[in-house]
């Protein structure tokens, strides 16, 4: 299990609470140190990946995890984004999807999780055509691609957005997640993408790997 | 001479060890394939259904059969849309609750006269004319709790649970209504006890509190005034931790997640609750022969023993993608393995 600082510990229990009040305190307390978005990486990334792990382990439901993302978006919208600049200037370029399917949960905890952590991401929406993903991620020079998956048949089609992707020489990333990659590891693989993650808080600890890796060079 | 499928089942649902263990491959897409049609088009006539589940009974042997043809069904019911596909079981189209607000307006279908559920209840009827006492015919409902995913939205529905109290309490009784007056409809048609699908009452999708406040009361008066025994499936979600609550409800059975431990579950349900599961079907596509016969034996071996076992999936539905070939090599190996008593399952070939 991930190891938290204390100031983690408190969000983590905040969020997970409902407690909204708290939450902004807290932040608000951490902007007062200085005027930049370093809390979001000490304490907000940390805060939502063990959210993640908790809700995989089995000890707290999608619900919470989902209520304590949209929380930690607002506060932290409102808190960090509206008094300092954008966390990134131009990259990473980030886009998120789901290929004909029409459940959109998975895609709205992805979204939220990752602006609470900084990162501004282009939301593709739901029930689209994997050539469609392809060309937009094309048209917007997208570095990472999140697609989010509930069906099997939804999840298959991500391979063809890798043969798309690949067939232009594009160097996007392409991330997937969802119950079909939870409950048949070898299927991320078998499409064809270039990682998983188990939960939004695993999403984020990915995007900002590939981050500080600079992907997009 | 062996047991009809329904005494296999009424056995094993008493806790007491049949001829064999019961099971069921819910493969509900897979005949439209043979039959040469779409999807949509192989659950646009209740006829389609009929023998499409005929024939999954004679290719497979399953033990229980069902007319009940995807969730999103209920979504046609409400007066919303299903977006077919033609690989994969439809979805529910734009919510037929578009702001919380309209909770206050909304209506539940009349059974009578609606086309939707009608089609289904005719199909049960002349299944039923078909297999008689036979093989048990399951109906399904979407429980109170678990419709509004598709009324409004996942997204939608959490935010009026922690926003909108009034508003969540008054959906959960028109659902409630609807639910008990649907399930007594299938049992009517000839269907023999109600699956109640409930993915909510997982402690994976929603909290202890929830499922104490609204989950656990709701199911506890839906089965009470359901008339026939009614198993809680909950799609894939974990159940160990609320299978007191299950029993509270009144359930005879729940589904074992792939995800959990089915030695543990079957440890805490013994003679206390049927459990139905839990090959896991997503990974199926994968098996070879060997992890086919290999899997189904370890089911047996950890839920079998004692009876008040039935193999089957995990999530209550076997995706399109999955080969026939795997689902026949399951059927041959319950009728191998699953044949009571279970001796092997003490020796070393276990």
């Amino acid at each position: 299990m991930l190891k938290l600082n204390t100031l983690s510990k408190r969000l983590v229990d905040a969020l997970l609470h409902i407690d909204e009040e708290e939450c902004t305190m807290l932040l608000k307390n951490l902007l007062s140190q200085g005027n930049d978005l370093s809390p979001l990486e000490d304490v907000v990334i940390p805060a939502l990946e063990h959210i993640g792990l908790t809700w995989e382990e089995g000890r707290i439901s999608l619900s919470q995890v989902y209520m304590a993302g949209r929380i930690c978006e607002r506060v932290v919208e409102e808190v960090f984004l509206t008094a300092c600049s954008s966390r990134f200037d131009h990259h990473p370029r980030i886009a998120i999807g789901v290929i004909e399917d029409h459940h959109a949960l998975g895609k709205r905890m992805v979204i939220s999780a990752l602006r609470s952590s900084g990162f501004n991401l282009l939301d593709y929406g739901h029930g689209l055509k994997a050539a469609d993903l392809v060309e937009r991620t094309l048209r917007d020079q997208v570095d990472i691609l999140l697609i989010s998956c509930l069906m099997l048949t939804s999840a298959v089609r991500v391979k063809d957005v890798m043969e798309g992707l690949e067939k232009t020489g594009s160097r996007t990333v392409v991330v997937v997640g969802g119950a079909p990659f939870r409950l048949a590891p070898q299927l991320w693989k078998e499409v064809g993408a270039q990682h998983m993650g188990r939960s939004s808080g695993e999403a984020v600890r990915i995007v900002q790997t590939l981050t500080e890796n600079r992907i997009w060079e | 001479m062996g047991m009809t499928s329904s005494q296999r089942l009424q056995e094993t649902l008493s806790h007491r060890e049949p001829d064999r263990v019961p099971y069921v491959l819910p493969a509900t897409m897979h005949p439209s394939r043979e039959m040469g049609l779409t999807i949509k088009d192989y659950f646009s006539r209740p006829g389609n259904v009929v023998a499409g589940q005929i024939r999954l009974q004679k290719k497979f042997g399953n033990d229980i059969l069902c007319c009940y043809p995807f969730a999103a069904l209920e979504i046609l019911a409400w007066g919303g849309e299903a977006i077919y596909f033609d690989d994969g079981p439809p979805n529910a189209g734009a919510p037929i609750i578009k702001n919380p607000e309209d909770i206050l307006r909304l209506q539940p279908p009349e059974i009578k006269g609606n086309p939707a559920l009608q089609g289904i209840l005719q199909a049960t009827t002349d299944l039923k004319a078909i297999v008689g006492d036979d093989t048990p015919i399951a109906g399904v409902i979407v429980s109170p709790l678990s419709l509004p995913i598709m009324q409004m939205g996942f997204e939608a529905y959490l935010d009026v649970i922690y926003e909108r109290p009034d508003l969540l309490e008054h959906l959960l009784r028109i659902n409630t209504e609807y639910c008990v007056a649907w399930a007594n409809s299938q049992l009517q048609a000839g269907a023999a006890s109600i699956m109640y699908s409930d993915p909510a009452f997982s402690p994976s999708i929603m909290s202890p509190d929830f499922l104490e406040r609204y989950g656990l009361p709701i199911a506890m008066n839906v089965v009470s005034r359901i008339k026939g025994s009614v198993m809680i499936h909950l799609a894939s979600g974990k159940g160990m931790s609320v299978v007191d609550e299950i029993s509270r409800a009144g359930f005879i059975a729940m589904s074992a997640s792939a995800e959990e431990d089915l030695a543990s579950l079957k440890a805490v349900c013994q003679g206390k609750l049927g459990l139905v599961g839990n090959l896991n079907a997503l990974e199926m596509r994968y098996w070879c022969a060997e992890e086919v016969e290999s899997e189904v034996k370890k089911a047996i071996a950890q839920a079998g023993p004692g009876g008040g076992f039935v193999l089957s999936d995990n999530h209550g539905e076997i995706p399109f993608l999955v080969d026939e070939e795997i689902l026949l090599g399951v059927a041959e190996a319950v009728h191998h393995w699953g044949q009571y008593p279970l001796d092997w399952v003490t020796s070393d070939e276990a």
